[in-house]
């Protein structure tokens, strides 16, 4: 049969055997090997949530005890009360992610293509903040952005301040106390989430596929917009919901660096819980959130179209 | 660099061949998993298991329940307390007194600072304290109004007098009897806390503040001044200013007082509503002026000159942080040696000496002048006539009203 041709195979036939129809106690190996995850699951998230939805539609007292009497209308006085909050929070989160994409992605992208043998030590860099404590990290901003300190000079002699504060970003000549510092503040806090996950993806991308584009010349800006950027989605999507999900929860930073008019729904439900001792609304707000939070998520990978890579 | 090998797979082949695994039968698809997961959620968390779950009452309504006293022949007690609130060596890992106290005593003092603000902790707790179970604490300070909460639920202890001769004696008139306390029956006191005004003298630039309402008038100090999120202490300052009794005060003076600090914040004088970290603030010179504890004034003063404090004319707030023994402690007596023991002047001077808080303690003036001459004469430690007489305290409130003024006062401070 020497003179059949064919073509050297572009892509061998992978070599998987078909897939084996699972008989007997094999069918059930995935679960028992996700026993232990689902229990943890059941005992921490799904235990814990059902008690909150219980919580949130009972009422009664410290003294005299909840019941749980379907009192549904805690639901929509915890949002007609708080939604500013809500909306504070999901604008706030969602410009911190905003910010950490755009300050993440250039340095994700410098260490996995252009930092060579200095990739580890600006790795370790990026995750160095976390060797402290969170709420460490935030005070020192309160050092950093003090009023008549160098950053906050700086930005008056340049006049940035004058048009944060006509945006209502800021107030009069200081930064701290302002949405502009707890913006910045949830930034700094997040932003190794969004750079984590979009170096992994980065770095996984073929750097050949960077010199076909050149072959195929493609000028650098058409590369990274058709090349470079579409594969590392994966990235881009994860990196957003781990930075924009706690963000939107966070109570730290608006405490420490923001003022009255910068409450988020944490700070809310904080309140709530430890001082007011309103246990159904600081549960129906919790689910307000959780609810808000899905809802973003889903339509948002929805949009993106990388549901299988999340 | 890899080089291109034929019989590789490229990453999208993979990606194919692990899609189509994991989409096939053999796996267990995410479809499948979430269908199964969500389908027992709903058998779990059924509408039945919802109504199950109500929150049973807190309160206590026996009054404090003794546990069986372990005191004898467990020679321990199990001490918590708030952090920086206990004097240490100078290697910073001992406390002199509570050895001392041992050493006296043969009672071995586990100390921890596991308690850093009054509503965390009271989460903390809760659970054990409503459900009749030993916290594993001997002994808790926590500041009058929770103190008095704890009382009012019947989670603590009856304290015998028989064993607080050297408390009975020298606790200071002041603190004798607070209104959630009469005769001090369940609680005395660790430290008071004097609530004043503190100001920097470099951001002030030679501003004039004497009065709570110049901090919330003046519009020099616009963006500048700084209040604390602890509602009775701001708040019984504003109604002092208003000339208003913070003893007896009544729910429409509250809501003047709290209209006139939403003013405040409406126009942007107040920066912000803190908790402890004002420290920060107001030795940058963030804050020109603040509402402040005693304490802390002690110190920062000590570490920058810039600080300094006033006693308004209306008078300055005074509260406590309180010793309870919670129920089902396993060592009340050795608990309760313990308080006294901090009632003695020397044991008393030597830890008013390095905290700076109010002393609940009379006639440790000459301890303490033997341990530090300036301590002895600071008013903000060992109080004078004219300091006793302009101290107030906050009146206790009922259960329905602690709710109702905290949940206006949260949306005060924009929560």
């Amino acid at each position: 049969m020497a003179t059949v041709t064919q073509a050297p195979p572009v892509a061998p036939a992978p070599e998987t055997k078909p897939p084996r129809k699972p008989r007997g106690r094999g069918r059930w190996t995935p679960y028992w090997l996700l026993l232990p995850g689902l229990l943890w699951l059941l005992v921490f998230f799904a235990l814990p949530v059902i008690y909150q939805a219980s919580t949130s539609v009972q009422t009664g007292s410290l003294e005299e005890g909840y019941e749980v009497t379907w009192h549904f209308a805690a639901y929509w006085d915890a949002l007609s009360e708080y939604w500013p909050q809500f909306v504070r929070s999901v604008l706030y989160a969602a410009s911190a992610t905003v910010l950490c994409l755009l300050l993440g992605y250039p340095l994700a992208y410098l260490i996995a293509f252009r930092a060579g043998r200095w990739r580890n030590l600006i790795m370790v860099l990026v995750i160095a903040p976390f060797f402290t404590s969170f709420l460490i990290r935030t005070l020192a901003w309160k050092t950093i952005l003090a009023d008549g300190g160098p950053v906050v000079d700086a930005l008056n002699t340049l006049h940035v301040l004058d048009v944060t504060a006509w945006l209502g970003w800021t107030a009069g000549d200081r930064v701290l106390a302002t949405p502009l510092a707890v913006v910045c503040g949830l930034t700094y806090n997040f932003l190794p989430f969004m750079i984590l996950p979009l170096y992994t993806s980065l770095e996984r991308i073929d750097p050949r596929l960077h010199e076909a584009a050149n072959d195929l010349y493609a000028r650098p800006s058409t590369t990274f917009r058709r090349v470079t950027f579409p594969l590392s989605m994966p990235g881009v999507v994860s990196g957003t919901l781990l930075t924009f999900i706690p963000a939107s929860g966070d109570y730290i930073n608006s405490d420490l660096l923001g003022s009255t008019d910068t409450r988020m729904v944490g700070n809310v439900i904080q309140s709530q819980f430890l001082r007011i001792l309103d246990y159904p609304t600081a549960a129906a707000l919790s689910f307000i959130l959780m609810a808000a939070i899905l809802a973003v998520v889903t339509l948002y990978i929805r949009k993106s179209g990388t549901e299988d890579l999340v | 660099m890899e080089q291109y090998e034929p019989d590789r797979l490229s990453p999208a082949q993979e990606a194919a061949i692990r899609r189509s695994l994991r989409s096939g039968r053999a796996a267990l698809s995410r479809r499948a998993l979430l269908r199964a997961s969500a389908g027992g959620a709903l058998a779990v968390g059924g509408l039945g298991a919802l109504s199950g779950c109500g929150i049973p009452a807190a309160g206590n309504t026996q009054g404090g329940v003794p546990a069986e006293d372990h005191s004898a022949e467990e020679k321990s007690v199990t001490f918590s307390n708030w952090t920086e609130y206990m004097d240490v060596n100078d290697s910073g890992r001992r406390h002199p007194t509570l050895e001392a106290f041992t050493r006296r005593t043969g009672i071995k003092v586990t100390y921890t600072e596991d308690i850093n603000d009054n509503s965390e902790f009271f989460g903390k707790v809760k659970p054990q304290l409503a459900a009749g179970q030993d916290t594993g604490r001997d002994l808790i300070v926590l500041t009058d109004w929770l103190a008095a909460r704890l009382i009012r639920l019947g989670w603590v202890q009856k304290l015998d007098p028989a064993r607080l001769p050297h408390a009975f004696a020298h606790l200071s008139p002041q603190f004798r009897s607070p209104d959630w306390d009469p005769g001090r029956a369940y609680s005395y006191p660790w430290q008071g806390i004097a609530t004043v005004i503190a100001y920097n003298k470099k951001a002030l630039d030679g501003v004039e503040v004497k009065s709570l309402s110049d901090l919330l008038d003046n519009p020099k100090l616009k963006g500048r001044v700084g209040l604390l999120t602890e509602m009775r202490d701001t708040m019984g300052l504003t109604l002092l200013d208003m000339g208003k009794e913070p003893e007896k005060f009544t729910a429409d003076d509250y809501d003047a007082a709290l209209a006139r600090l939403q003013k405040a914040v409406d126009k942007g004088q107040i920066r912000r509503f803190t908790g402890n970290d004002y420290t920060a603030d107001i030795s940058k010179g963030d804050f020109a002026a603040c509402v402040a504890w005693a304490g802390d004034v002690v110190q920062l003063k000590a570490d920058n000159p810039d600080i300094d404090f006033l006693i308004p004319d209306s008078g300055y707030m005074m509260s406590s942080d309180n010793l309870l023994v919670p129920n089902k402690a396993r060592h009340k007596a050795n608990a309760e040696r313990l308080i006294d023991y901090y009632f003695e002047p020397r044991a008393a001077a030597e830890l008013a000496a390095y905290i700076n808080f109010v002393c609940p303690v009379e006639g440790v003036k000459d301890e303490l002048a033997k341990i530090d001459e300036d301590a002895a004469n600071n008013p903000l430690i060992l109080p004078d006539k004219a300091m006793q007489a302009a101290s107030r305290a906050f009146r206790s409130l009922s259960a329905e009203e602690e709710t109702e003024f905290e949940e206006k006062f949260a949306k005060l401070t924009g929560a």
